[in-house]
């Protein structure tokens, strides 16, 4: 017996039954399923909603494969100093590099994916409804958005909370107000913020080992890995410039959140998102935008002298405004989570606004911060708040041109046979 | 005069199995159908019992609403069978038809001098009302009101439907007959669109405004046409009518009978040999299906296109408003991995994997699997690549899901037929029956409001 009739026999039994969802689950993961249309058009397209929440993922997976390296880089690398004159083969993709990621990421991404489908799978039982498939993707920039060194108990905590608070208090995929992912950093943010911020947490090990030297321990030497964003807010430019160049900024050899660095895979995927079609050039190309105003303006606001060195936003608001988009996750932020349709502007006149605010307020969020130099996922959560509200106007705008319409309105009362004639002269 | 009218989203269908511009004449059926489904929101009350003889135009019911509306026999015959469902509703009337046909003899009508009236009650009589259809609402017409314009689209955009300039050739003076006469019912214009290339038998029409439509699908449905030239208004109606229906009308105006032949294309992957016939409105399928040969069992036969068409099956009959049949492969087959892997062989508005956009001269071979399960609205903005009219077709959508009247008015259900969203039907990732949730929105806001 082959395996499409062993499933197809697998969900004729379990059809009608409570634990049907999570068969069929199991089985539309392997096939295509057989549903012909009823209603309506006789032919569909070919695309379905795995297939996009498929392609967003392929355009992950460059990004999780170069965190894996990074993770690793970064570690030994706070230990030992940075490489000089470094290669990518002999100091970058390494087994040592990889193995760090491996140990650390792999576990990350397994707890995110298990025990969001956990949830997922529970919901769709209890609710008889399908298993639907948001959660590919959320599951995958879960671990992407986090420090490495995030324990899994709090990754787990932060997933439930995420999944049931963020999406299925709403109904599930589709009617979500927040983006789960960012549901589930901001809880860990405002839930663990001595585990999500300061220069102990980017790179693996530093806590560890700055809480053994605090215990007392003498063998290990104190490593720290400061995020760019965090030298800037401690107006240590210089600091921050002898240590990683521009170069490293964009391709990503620097620490931060696991998958956030990479400038330069994110933006591959983010072209690739924009060529399949799945994701709104409309957003990402206007939360760049957004994003270069709001640096200018602080650039603009130290070169008139307004705020001098001695201020404590000096540092960040000095920095050249086009270097926020290769620092920090405001690429990663602009190319997978502004572009979330569901919790993103629907109209494509609304996409733009949205777009803006989103690089606007992420830079703005980034400087005048106080608890942690940056604020992507803050300024995205704040703009999925407004985003049925820029619809709303957007929606607005046809219906006012429908109502203009409405006073030219040729409206010809019931049984006026006999006034037809004059009413012709009337129209012309 | 014409005007020219662009229509840049869409997307065109190409599907193989095209009808061949040859035209047979259909083995004559038995029986004959009327399925009181092609007749949507009317109540049907019978005027002849089961067992009588009708003639050709003669009429078999009535709409219980507005009884002067009558609907007639295409054939001349012994109505053999009245199908009913649950409540003893009317699903299909069946008429065994003569050897020898009989018509019904009205009397000509003197177009010149005839008033409004007249070619109302004239066309209703004569059971020629039903083609004419009206928005909002998409219904049959109520012949008690006065539309602002009438549309005629003289062209298809739709998959493997009917070639309008190919099965209108000769019939200029019908068309003419039927096109002065409704010019008389409504104080606007008769609004003709063609396609920008063609040679359509409609442009030479006196008494119209013809418009010259180019682009991909939807350009060819009226909703669209309408759209672009004169959108419908809150309290506004109009009257559309397909031109093969202008063709029956109009020879009932010339010679006083209700001639039920029409020419209709035979189209779809599963035929052998697509192509046109003659035929009349409520034929067997059977009549012309085995006459071009079906390749293999599982296909699904459909009166009109593949998008806007209703399943029939293959011991059906022809609807009262197709000129299309469609025959294409049913898909009720699993699709290994089908989700994730690159697909070359279906048709796709974006490029996720999948390859059409590489082929837009291709020809493909649909079948009927969704191809995917149903979803809540997910994805956005992709209706509004393929959805010409000036309406937020998703907003409008949720607003007929949540059975929010005044939203749905707002947002321009008036403007709508279920048909114009066909199309984002297609293209729609989450799976949702759109058609369905427009003509359910339609119904409610007529019970409610209109």
């Amino acid at each position: 017996m082959s395996l499409k009739t062993t499933m197809h026999d697998l969900k004729m039994k379990y059809k009608g039954k409570k634990m049907a969802p999570a068969i069929n689950a199991f089985h539309t993961f392997l096939f295509t399923p057989d549903e012909t249309t009823h209603s309506g058009s006789h032919v569909r397209g070919a695309d379905d909603l795995k297939r996009t929440m498929n392609t967003v993922i392929m355009a992950l997976v460059p990004v999780l494969l170069f965190s894996v390296f990074n993770a690793g880089y970064q570690h030994f690398s706070a230990i030992n100093g940075f490489p000089e004159n470094f290669s990518l083969m002999e100091h970058f993709l390494t087994w040592d590099n990889a193995w760090i990621g491996i140990i650390k990421i792999l576990p990350l991404l397994a707890v995110s994916y298990g025990v969001g489908l956990i949830v997922e799978f529970i919901f769709a039982v209890i609710k008889g409804h399908e298993v639907e498939e948001g959660y590919l993707v959320t599951g995958i920039l879960v671990p992407l958005i986090v420090p490495i060194d995030t324990p899994l108990w709090m990754l787990a905590v932060a997933v439930v909370f995420g999944v049931v608070i963020g999406k299925e208090v709403f109904g599930g995929t589709g009617m979500n107000i927040l983006n789960p992912a960012l549901t589930i950093r901001a809880f860990l943010f405002f839930a663990y913020p001595t585990w999500m911020s300061g220069d102990k947490v980017w790179v693996h090990e530093a806590r560890e080992r700055s809480e053994a030297i605090l215990a007392g321990a003498t063998n290990v030497d104190a490593i720290s890995g400061e995020t760019i964003l965090g030298y800037l807010a401690q107006n240590n430019e210089a600091a921050m410039a002898a240590k990683y160049s521009l170069s490293d900024m964009f391709f990503g050899f620097i620490p931060g959140s696991v998958g956030e660095t990479p400038t330069f895979l994110i933006l591959l995927g983010g072209l690739f998102l924009i060529f399949s079609k799945i994701a709104s050039w409309r957003i990402m190309l206007s939360a760049v935008l957004g994003s270069l105003v709001m640096g200018l303006m602080f650039n603009q606001v130290v070169e008139m002298g307004w705020v001098t060195e001695t201020s404590k936003f000096y540092g960040l608001m000095n920095f050249d405004f086009w270097k926020h988009l290769i620092v920090g996750g405001l690429a990663f932020g602009i190319v997978y989570m502004a572009t979330d349709p569901v919790t993103g502007a629907q109209t494509n006149r609304g996409k733009w606004f949205y777009g803006f605010f989103i690089g606007f307020l992420s830079v703005m969020i980034r400087v005048f911060n106080p608890a942690y130099p940056e604020g992507v996922f803050l300024a995205i959560l704040l703009m999925n708040v407004f985003a049925p509200t820029i619809d709303h106007y957007v929606v607005r705008g046809n219906v006012n041109k429908r109502l203009k319409r409405l006073k030219n309105a040729v409206v010809i009362p019931k049984d006026s046979d006999s006034a037809a004639k004059e009413l012709k002269a009337e129209t012309v | 005069m014409s005007k020219d009218i662009r229509i840049k989203k869409g997307l065109n269908i190409n599907l193989v199995g095209a009808a061949e511009k040859v035209t047979s004449k259909a083995v004559l059926s038995n029986v004959y159908a009327i399925n009181l489904e092609d007749f949507h929101g009317i109540t049907p009350k019978m005027l002849v019992k089961q067992g009588a003889e009708v003639k050709a135009g003669e009429a078999l019911f009535y709409n219980k609403n507005i009884e002067d509306m009558l609907f007639v026999s295409p054939v001349s015959g012994e109505l053999v069978e009245i199908e009913r469902g649950e409540r003893r509703r009317i699903l299909t009337l069946k008429i065994l038809a003569d050897k020898t046909q009989a018509y019904v003899e009205h009397p000509k009508l003197d177009l010149d001098a005839a008033s409004a009236k007249e070619i109302k009650a004239h066309l209703q009589k004569s059971g020629c009302w039903p083609f004419i259809q009206q928005r909002p609402y998409s219904v049959i017409a109520d012949p008690n009101t006065t539309p602002k314009a009438i549309f005629v689209s003289g062209f298809t955009t739709a998959p493997l439907a009917a070639d309008l300039d190919y099965v209108l050739q000769g019939k200029e003076a019908e068309l003419q007959a039927a096109i002065s006469a409704l010019a008389k019912l409504t104080p606007g214009k008769v609004h003709v669109s063609i396609a920008g290339a063609g040679n359509s038998p409609l442009a030479g029409l006196n008494g119209i405004e013809l418009h010259k439509v180019s682009g991909p699908h939807p350009a060819g449905l009226v909703g669209t046409q309408i759209n672009k030239i004169a959108p419908i208004n809150k309290g506004e109606l109009v009257w559309t009518i397909s031109p093969q229906d202008l063709v029956i009308i109009g020879e009932l105006l010339l010679s006083g009978k209700f001639n039920a032949e029409r020419t209709i294309a035979l189209a779809g992957s599963s035929v052998k040999e697509p192509k046109y016939y003659t035929t009349k409105i409520g034929t067997e399928v059977s009549t012309f299906l085995y006459g071009s040969g079906v390749n293999g069992e599982n296909f699904r036969v459909i009166n009109g296109d593949v998008l806007t068409g209703s399943k029939s099956s293959q011991d059906g009959y022809l609807g009262y408003y197709n000129n299309t049949v469609t025959a294409i492969p049913e898909g009720d087959d699993y699709d290994f991995f089908g989700w994730n892997k690159p697909i070359f062989n279906k048709i796709s508005s974006t490029r996720a994997l999948t390859f059409s956009w590489l082929m837009p001269k291709k020809k493909f071979d649909l079948n009927t699997n969704t191809n995917g399960e149903h979803r809540a609205f997910v994805v956005t903005g992709q209706y509004e690549q393929v959805f010409p009219l000036d309406i937020y077709p998703m907003q409008l959508l949720k607003a007929c899901m949540v059975k929010d009247l005044d939203e749905m008015e707002q947002l321009g259900l008036y403007e709508v037929a279920p048909e114009d969203f066909s199309l984002t039907e297609f293209v729609c990732i989450s799976k949702q029956p759109h058609q369905q949730i427009i003509r359910e929105g339609l119904d409610l806001l007529q019970q409610e409001i209109g």
